[in-house]
Parts: structure tokens; C-alpha cells; sequence
């Protein structure tokens, strides 16, 4: 094998790779993006039932029901829109009335969420970004944080 | 007063990085020895100065000086001793201080230890350290000054973030910082080398050492990374794709390329220009790494900064220095001539193919990362790109590199044959094959790809094993033979063979944990149990502690298997008055390949029922990932420990010439 033929062995090898890699990055792009919406979003926009996505908000206050078996129940509102969310699970530690917070699951109907993880947030002024933006949109922000 | 004289050494390193920067750099484009020798003390000065800086960072932390802003926000007097002085780089200010604490002191070891580096190179190398290091210093001094002092002082410190004190994070930070950094030395060999406009093996025995010390410290740095969030965030997943891990990820797989790649150029003077771009690149994905976490584009534990003047000066030294040096590149690396040519099926076509798959795998991993930020950027909505994505596209690029990884040790340079080499490797196919036919047959549950996986850890340890046994020819002469040939087989064989043995053990871990996890949670009342996984899990009590800076809900929970008792766990529910916040510690146990691994949660339902959730897990293998990444580390401090890799060699090697010949590799 001279060195022009060498040449493109090694050329075609490189193209095979990435071509793989391309072809794998488009298929996992399409089919594990999992998209953010807020309350008034998913009221807004119609949302197919069951398709997983990601919901966040506030933690409405007074809407928290703990049941036995672990299930727990909460409202989440970005001040214009609210859903009511059902879970299962030991919630994170800075889970409480007014915190915000992101859950991941998907929706049984339009107005009931089902969270099969709720994120948990690393501290106490901690709001999550998407959560955030979207209180600035519904016009509910209230600053940064009260932080110390 | 010591903290001024802190600051007042922060600036003039600044000063001195500027000079050498500009003045060696002018010196060997001139061909001015004066000029050039220049470095050598700038280098030496600015790294005492950033010491001093440093220690009086230090000192502050551990005197609690409340006079000072990031003590006051980071720190607290009822802090234990190890996470004051954890709480200097446990903040951005102070994280970015040790950043040029490591770029300084690794800029002074090569002014030190590079007597044999031709002057005018030397200098050039110098050169692009002081820049790195001005830029940085800059950075420091103008957005984020770990000096700065408050008035009035205050009474105490808001205590550092809780889930931060932990002895594991304690040491992640600079273990990953000796990585990233390492490669700016590697980087700035790069530039330098483009700038002379040529590549010799002593270049890449050069990077090679500085390749190996940065890869090691960031393997260790991950890995402690990983184990911290396995026990410390209660979740007891031990990696989650989260951006900030991927951006430690990403110099990781880049070096893991280089480091296969400066063999090549070293031993056959071929792959230069390949070299120099990983060099670069590796360097280059380290700094986005530190834009993506200091920026404050990312949300996360690590994300201190939110001030968006620091992510944009961050951007604009990532612009300079990677812009830059690739424009650099794409001028000078035509030049860079090949010495010799190989075989497609050789060592240098192997780790070719090991080079492209490695590379491929980071821009996968760099895609998932940019992804959602590019597309909210163009106003597609947030989105998330979890854990799926990067199984399908990391995941089957990591296993085709896994599958070829035996044959490559096994491979002759220049052109080998791939038969023989599968002839020395046919043991440790044999034994993967019936490994993967007994845990279909035997364990049954999990999927198909699970026995897949188990055969693959076994192919890479036995494949490991294999380019031992046939180096030092241990079945095919005389025993004793054999281990005259052990003991004089290069310690980099050793560190190959660990290395590559250390990642089939990260594969039975990731494997195990992920086929054969078991998970339950329960609401229990004191008195009663639950079953997990043929153990049975009885909560005995919870009661209240008291820590030195938190207190506790303790539970006491009794694990036993069948008559036998396993062992007592104690999971606590803690919570730090002055954060105002709650951490869960998790209780793991490991019995015989396993973790038992519970957390408890919350009070359930009305107070009278005394019920707590309490959290199961059964986690088979998965130490096997920490020790898996810790033997290949120990593969990385072995190689570096090589005789002829040894800092200098190549100069003493010219005067006297070795005594016995070298075992053939």
C-alpha cells in the first residue's frame, strides 16, 4: 500500500467514525430531549398527555398534602397558572412551601402532573434558572433572593 | 495587614506574569539570550508571590478573620479545622487563587527542572505560562478579589455551603485543578512548538510526564467527585451528566487521546500535528470547562459566580488563548513533517483508531453539554439532554473502544499482524465469552446487555493480563526466565497494563450497578422493617444529635440476612442552623460486592404515627468504579515513575550512555 492510499484508509476510517457518531447524535437528540414548561405554558400550549417533560414552579403555600406510603401531593404555581402534582418518593431535602423547584415526569391530564423525580436543589437562595425565567415571565419575580 | 500584603503579592505576580510573558517571547523571536533568560526568575518570583498569596488567603480562613468578604460568606468560627482550610478553594474567589497557585508553581517546576530544553524554547514555553497566568491574574484581581474586606466586620461567617463539608470535596477541587492546569503546560509545549515550527521526540517526552501527571490528577479528581456525590447526595447514582461533570469529562477524554498520542510521536515521530491539536484541545475544553462552571451559564452546586462581568472576561481569555492558538495552528502545522510511515494494522494504526473514537466520544459529550444552551440562546425553549442521550451516543463509542482496546498493546509498530495478536489474546476472549454465557444462565434477571457488559470488564482485565504474560513471555520459556523479564519491563508497560486493567474494573461497576440496582422506599414506624433484596432492614429508632456545627435526626436501623446480623446503619437527616439548611447522609455498607445503601426522609403522615420514609438501596459493584478509576490512576503514577520518562533525561542520556541495553518494547 503506498502513502496516497494510506492516506485514505485513515481519511475514510476518520469519516465512518463520525459519520456513526453524527448519525447517533441526531437520533438521541431526537428522541431524549426532554422539554421545560411552566404552569401557565402547559395552559397555553397543549402538551401531549403522557410525554415526558419537565414542569417548574413554585411550591404553592398550604398546598402540601403528605399521605402515608410516601405519596405526596402539591400544588405548583408560577403566580398567572398552577397544576396539581402527584409523586411518589422521598422528596429532596429543601423541599417546602414556596420553594422552587423542577419536577420530571409527565401529565395524566390537563390540570394533574405526575413526578417521577422531583430535583433536588443545592441551597437555600438556590431558585432554578427555568424556574426563575419563567416567574420574570409570568411577572411574579421577586429578585434575587432573600438571602442573608 | 497580612491580607493587604496578600492582595499587594497578587498584583505584582500580575506584573510579573506580564514580563514574562512579553519579554521571552520577544527574546526568541529575536534570538536575545538576555531576553530569553528573562523567564527563568519571573517565573520563580511570580510563583513565591502567588505561595505568599495564598497562605495569607490561608491564614485569614483559618483565623477567621471576619474582616474579610470571602471569609465572612464561606466561612464560620464553629467550622471544623479541615473545612476552614477546605473553604479557601471551596468559593470562586478562592478556587481561582489556587488555580494560579497551581499555573505558577508549575510554570516555576519547568523553569527549574527544563535545563535541557533549548533556550529559545524554554522561553517560548515560559512565555505562554506568564500569559495564561496574566490573563488569569487579571481575572482575579479586577472581577473577584479574595482580599477584599468588609466594615463593619461582622460577629460570624454565613458557614460554607454544608453539602460542601465533606472530607471527599474537600480534596476533589485541587486534585481536578492539577489536572486542568497540568495541561496548560502541555499547551503552552504546543504553542511553543508551533512557534518554533518543529516537533522532535524530546518535545513529546517533554508532554509526555506533564500528559500523564495531569491525567492521573484529574482521574483521581473525578473519581472523588463522583464517590462524593454517590454518599453525599443521598440519590446513590454516582454520575448524572450533569454539565459540570461533563466538563471535567471532556479534558479527561481529550488527555486520555493525548496521552495515547504523544506515545506515537515520541516512539515514531509520526502524529505531530495530531499531537499539538490534542495538546491545545485538551487545554482548551479544561478552560470551557471553567467558563461553563464560573459563568454562571450553568446552574449547580459548583456555579459560585453569577456575576455575568466574570463569565464574560472568563469567555473572552477562552476566546484569546483557544482562538489564538488555533489560529497558530492551522498557520503552522504544515510544517510539522512526519518521520516515518505505518501500516494501517500497527501500534500507530490502533491508537489512531483509539485517538478518533476518544475524540469523537468528547464531541458527543461537548454537543449534549451546548446543546440547550445554544438552542435557548436561538429562543427554542428550555430543554433538558439527560443520562439517555449520552447512553446512546458516549455509550456505543465508549464500547467499540473498549472492545479493540486488548489488541492494541499486542500490536508491532510500524505493521503488525493482527492474527498473532489474537492468537496471545484468545484466553481472554475465551474467558469473556464463557463469563457472558454464565451470567445469562445463572443470574437471569437484567438485561441481555448487562452479561454483555460483565463480559466486557472481564475482556479488558484479562486482555491486560494477557500483554503481560506474553511480554515477559511467561508460558513460553522458562519461569524464571519470565521474571527476569518482569522485573525488567518497563514500568509505562505497567502503567498500560493498569491502566487498561483499571478501566475493565470501572466496567464491571458501572455494569453491576446499573443492571442489578434494587430500590425501595417505605414509610416505617420504630419496631418495623422491610425487605430488600433477600436482607431485611428493621428501623429500631430514631433519636436527635447534636454535631460540632448541625444537629442530627439519627436513625438506628438493623440489617440482617436471614439469622445472621449484617450490620447496624446509621442514617441521619441533618440540618445546619447557620445555613439554614438540611443534608442527608446517607449509610452504606458494603457486604462482600455490594452496597447496602439507606437514607432516611422525611416524617410521614400525622406525628402520632411515627413513621419515617426510609430509603433502600441495593447497589452490586459498584465500589468497582472508584477502584476501577484509582488503579488507573495508580497505571498513570507507575508510568510517570518510568525511568526514561524521567524530567531531563534526554540530556543526561547524551553524556552517559546507559549501561545495559533496555528491555525491547
Amino acid at each position: 500500500m503506498n502513502r496516497k492510499r494510506r492516506r485514505i484508509a485513515l481519511l475514510v476510517s476518520s469519516l465512518v467514525v463520525l459519520a456513526v457518531a453524527v448519525v447517533l447524535v441526531l437520533t438521541a437528540l431526537q428522541d431524549t430531549i426532554v422539554f421545560f414548561y411552566s404552569p401557565s405554558d402547559l395552559q397555553k400550549k397543549n402538551v401531549a398527555i403522557d410525554t415526558p417533560i419537565r414542569l417548574g414552579g413554585l411550591i404553592q403555600t398550604g398546598s402540601v398534602v403528605k399521605q402515608d406510603n410516601n405519596v405526596i401531593e402539591f400544588t405548583v404555581t408560577d403566580g398567572a397558572a398552577s397544576v396539581n402534582v402527584h409523586y411518589k418518593g422521598i422528596v429532596p431535602d429543601l423541599f417546602r412551601e414556596g420553594q422552587g423547584i423542577v419536577a420530571e415526569g409527565y401529565l395524566k391530564s390537563a390540570h394533574e402532573f405526575v413526578a417521577d423525580t422531583i430535583l433536588a436543589k443545592h441551597d437555600e437562595n438556590y431558585m432554578p434558572r427555568e424556574v426563575a425565567d419563567a416567574l420574570k415571565k409570568s411577572g411574579h419575580w421577586q429578585g434575587e433572593s432573600k438571602a442573608p | 495587614m497580612i491580607i493587604e500584603l496578600g492582595h499587594f503579592a497578587l498584583i505584582l505576580a500580575f506584573c510579573m506574569a506580564v514580563i514574562q510573558c512579553v519579554i521571552p517571547l520577544i527574546g526568541a523571536e529575536r534570538g536575545d539570550v538576555g531576553w530569553m533568560n528573562v523567564a527563568r526568575p519571573c517565573a520563580l518570583i511570580q510563583a513565591a508571590l502567588i505561595i505568599f498569596s495564598f497562605a495569607a488567603l490561608m491564614y485569614a480562613f483559618v483565623t477567621s478573620d471576619f474582616s474579610v468578604v470571602s471569609v465572612v460568606e464561606n466561612s464560620h468560627s464553629a467550622k471544623p479545622m479541615l473545612y476552614k482550610i477546605s473553604g479557601v478553594w471551596g468559593n470562586h474567589e478562592g478556587s481561582m487563587v489556587l488555580w494560579v497557585l497551581i499555573l505558577s508553581v508549575f510554570g516555576a517546576m519547568v523553569a527549574l527542572f527544563g535545563t535541557a530544553l533549548a533556550p529559545s524554547f524554554k522561553a517560548r514555553v515560559l512565555g505562554v505560562q506568564g500569559a495564561l497566568g496574566a490573563a488569569f491574574l487579571l481575572f482575579i484581581i479586577t472581577t473577584s478579589n479574595p482580599f477584599r474586606r468588609v466594615f463593619p466586620a461582622p460577629v460570624d461567617g454565613n458557614g460554607l455551603n454544608p453539602l460542601l463539608q465533606d472530607p471527599g470535596l474537600a480534596f476533589h477541587p485541587p486534585f481536578l485543578y492539577l489536572g486542568y492546569v497540568g495541561f496548560s503546560v502541555t499547551f503552552a509545549f504546543a504553542v511553543a512548538a508551533l512557534l518554533e515550527g518543529q516537533v522532535n521526540a524530546s518535545w513529546a517526552r517533554w508532554v509526555r510526564p506533564w500528559t500523564l501527571g495531569a491525567w492521573a490528577a484529574l482521574t483521581v479528581g473525578i473519581a472523588l467527585g463522583s464517590y462524593w456525590a454517590y454518599y453525599e447526595l443521598g440519590w446513590g447514582g454516582w454520575w448524572f451528566w450533569d454539565p459540570v461533570e461533563n466538563a471535567s469529562l471532556m479534558p479527561w477524554l481529550a488527555g486520555t487521546a493525548l496521552l495515547h498520542s504523544s506515545v506515537v510521536t515520541e516512539k515514531r515521530g509520526v502524529l505531530k500535528s495530531w499531537s499539538i491539536l490534542l495538546a491545545i484541545l485538551a487545554f482548551s475544553l479544561s478552560l470551557l470547562g471553567t467558563f461553563l462552571v464560573r459563568s454562571g451559564v450553568l446552574t449547580s452546586v459548583h456555579a459560585f459566580a453569577v456575576d455575568p462581568r466574570r463569565g464574560i472576561f472568563v469567555l473572552l481569555i477562552l476566546a484569546v488563548f483557544v482562538g489564538g492558538s488555533l489560529t497558530l495552528y492551522a498557520l503552522r502545522a504544515p510544517l510539522l513533517k512526519a518521520d516515518s510511515f505505518f501500516a494501517p494494522i500497527s501500534r500507530e494504526g490502533g491508537l489512531v483508531l483509539n485517538n478518533l473514537l476518544l475524540t469523537v466520544a468528547a464531541a458527543t459529550v461537548l454537543i449534549g453539554t451546548l446543546y440547550p444552551l445554544i438552542l435557548e440562546g436561538v429562543d427554542g425553549g428550555p430543554i433538558t439532554v439527560g443520562p439517555p442521550f449520552f447512553n446512546m451516543t458516549f455509550g456505543p463509542l465508549m464500547v467499540a473502544l473498549l472492545v479493540i482496546m486488548p489488541f492494541g498493546p499486542m500490536l508491532a509498530w510500524k505493521r503488525a499482524d493482527l492474527l498473532g495478536a489474537a492468537q496471545r489474546l484468545w484466553w481472554a476472549g475465551l474467558l469473556a465469552a464463557v463469563t457472558v454465557l454464565t451470567v445469562l444462565t445463572i443470574v437471569r434477571q437484567g438485561p441481555y446487555l448487562a452479561a454483555l457488559g460483565i463480559g466486557l470488564g472481564v475482556w479488558l482485565i484479562c486482555g491486560a493480563i494477557a500483554e503481560w504474560t506474553s511480554r515477559i513471555k511467561l508460558f513460553s520459556e522458562k519461569t524464571s526466565r519470565a521474571w527476569a523479564r518482569a522485573r525488567n519491563l518497563p514500568r509505562s508497560a505497567y502503567g498500560t497494563a493498569l491502566g487498561h486493567a483499571g478501566m475493565g474494573v470501572l466496567v464491571l461497576g458501572i455494569t453491576g450497578v446499573s443492571a442489578w440496582r434494587v430500590e425501595k422506599i417505605e414509610a416505617l414506624a420504630p419496631g418495623q422493617s422491610m425487605n430488600v433484596a433477600g436482607y431485611n432492614f428493621q428501623l429500631e429508632s430514631i433519636a436527635k444529635v447534636q454535631g460540632p456545627n448541625y444537629w442530627a435526626n439519627r436513625a438506628v436501623v438493623q440489617v440482617t440476612q436471614g439469622e445472621n446480623h449484617v450490620v447496624t446503619l446509621y442514617p441521619e437527616k441533618r440540618s445546619y442552623p447557620v445555613a439554614g439548611m438540611a443534608t442527608t447522609e446517607a449509610a452504606i455498607y458494603t457486604h462482600w460486592i455490594s452496597d447496602l445503601y439507606v437514607v432516611l426522609g422525611d416524617r410521614q403522615g400525622t406525628p402520632e404515627s411515627g413513621a419515617w420514609a426510609v430509603r433502600v438501596y441495593r447497589n452490586p459493584l459498584v465500589d468497582f468504579i472508584w477502584i476501577g478509576a484509582i488503579i488507573m490512576a495508580l497505571g498513570g503514577m507507575i508510568s510517570l515513575s518510568d525511568r526514561r520518562l524521567r524530567i531531563g533525561l534526554p540530556a543526561r542520556r547524551r553524556v552517559v550512555p546507559p549501561s545495559a541495553p533496555l528491555p525491547a518494547e
